[in-house]
């Protein structure tokens, strides 16, 4: 638990420092430092599936970033605030910071999923049956490609469609940046 | 910007680290309904592997290994495969989505890699497309920020 705590406070240090530095390159590296700890964190909480996923989407975004970052050649921003932003800033923060103190009294006790405590809730009868349902040892390849396939359909179509726009729009470009030999 | 890749060191280093993340991204797919894992996760793997390559030794390579209209062909045929796991069982067992393999044909042991039914054909079918789409995307934004810098 005390481990917890130190990856937490990690992760809102290198927030902290992705917001402020004034290096695009050092910021882009801090925001992918959070994904980092996230997934080290989700391995200590026992979840190895969505660590694994947490961790390559995060490679793979920290080389897009960086590699658009280097592209850019816009490295420092220098720019001062605002003063009537920072205030609206400041105070829209308050009013969520204390909705969110009111929300997490209402939170079950951490570890310990509402779930867990009602008879013949979903996530109970996935543990109980899942693997004489479906066959799989995996629960979590049970539950996203047999008992919620629909939604693992919605990804696949969510991930489809932008990929099908993203050929659309930038199309013409690529095609010509790619018929250059080497260019 | 060098495009033509980077130093010898990492271009030998990525001769036999290129097949070792390859490799990795075909065991997590298939093995996703055994272990921790599974189609999403593998196919970025899979994905990452031909990033490295693009990375390392240009993105001409990388275009004569696997061409984009390949990978948006294959990214096509994921998708095809994953909506044909689900009607097959929409007309077999007469439900979208059912696990048709496992109930009615092909039961397996529990722990066998040929268990669970479609879940390792769904698996299969999503790592091609999350892999293929994800390389696409890696070099339309690389090209399109490039292109950009060019004007600016």
């Amino acid at each position: 638990m005390v481990l917890f705590y130190i990856l937490l406070a990690f992760m809102i240090i290198a927030a902290i420092i992705a917001i402020e530095t004034r290096d695009l390159l050092s910021s882009v590296v801090s925001v992918s430092a959070i994904g980092f700890i996230g997934s080290l964190i989700f391995l200590i909480l026992q979840a190895p599936d969505i660590a694994i996923t947490q961790i390559v989407v995060e490679v793979l975004a920290l080389i897009i970033l960086i590699r658009a970052t280097i592209a850019r050649d816009l490295t420092t921003i220098a720019e001062g605030r605002e003063f009537f932003g920072t205030v609206v800033c400041v105070a829209v923060l308050l009013v969520i910071a204390l909705a969110t103190v009111r929300a997490a009294d209402a939170l079950p006790v951490f570890g310990r999923p509402a779930f867990a405590s009602i008879e013949g809730s979903p996530s109970q009868i996935y543990l109980r049956q899942g693997s004489r349902d479906t066959g799989a040892a995996n629960l979590v390849a049970a539950v996203i490609l047999d008992y919620r396939a629909y939604d693992t359909l919605g990804e696949a179509t969510v991930l489809f469609t932008s990929i099908i726009g993203a050929t659309a729009i930038l199309r013409s470009r690529t095609v010509k940046a790619l018929q250059e030999p080497e260019a | 910007m060098n495009d033509r890749g980077m130093s010898i060191i990492v271009k030998t280093i990525t001769g036999p680290v290129k097949v070792l993340i390859f490799l990795f991204g075909i065991n997590v797919i298939l093995f996703g309904h055994l272990t921790p894992g599974g189609g999403f996760a593998g196919g970025v793997v899979l994905a990452g592997s031909y990033v490295l390559l693009m990375l390392a030794f240009g993105k001409g390579y990388a275009e004569q290994n696997l061409p984009t209209s390949l990978a948006s062909r294959l990214d096509c045929i994921g998708a095809l495969l994953f909506a044909t796991v689900a009607c097959l069982g929409a007309i077999l067992a007469g439900s979208f989505f059912v696990n048709f393999l496992y109930q009615r044909y092909l039961p397996g042991r529990l722990l066998d890699l040929v268990s669970a039914g479609t879940i390792p054909l769904s698996n299969l079918a999503i790592g091609l497309k999350v892999g293929a789409s994800l390389y696409l995307v890696v070099v339309m934004l690389s090209v399109f920020g490039k292109d950009t810098a060019d004007k600016v």
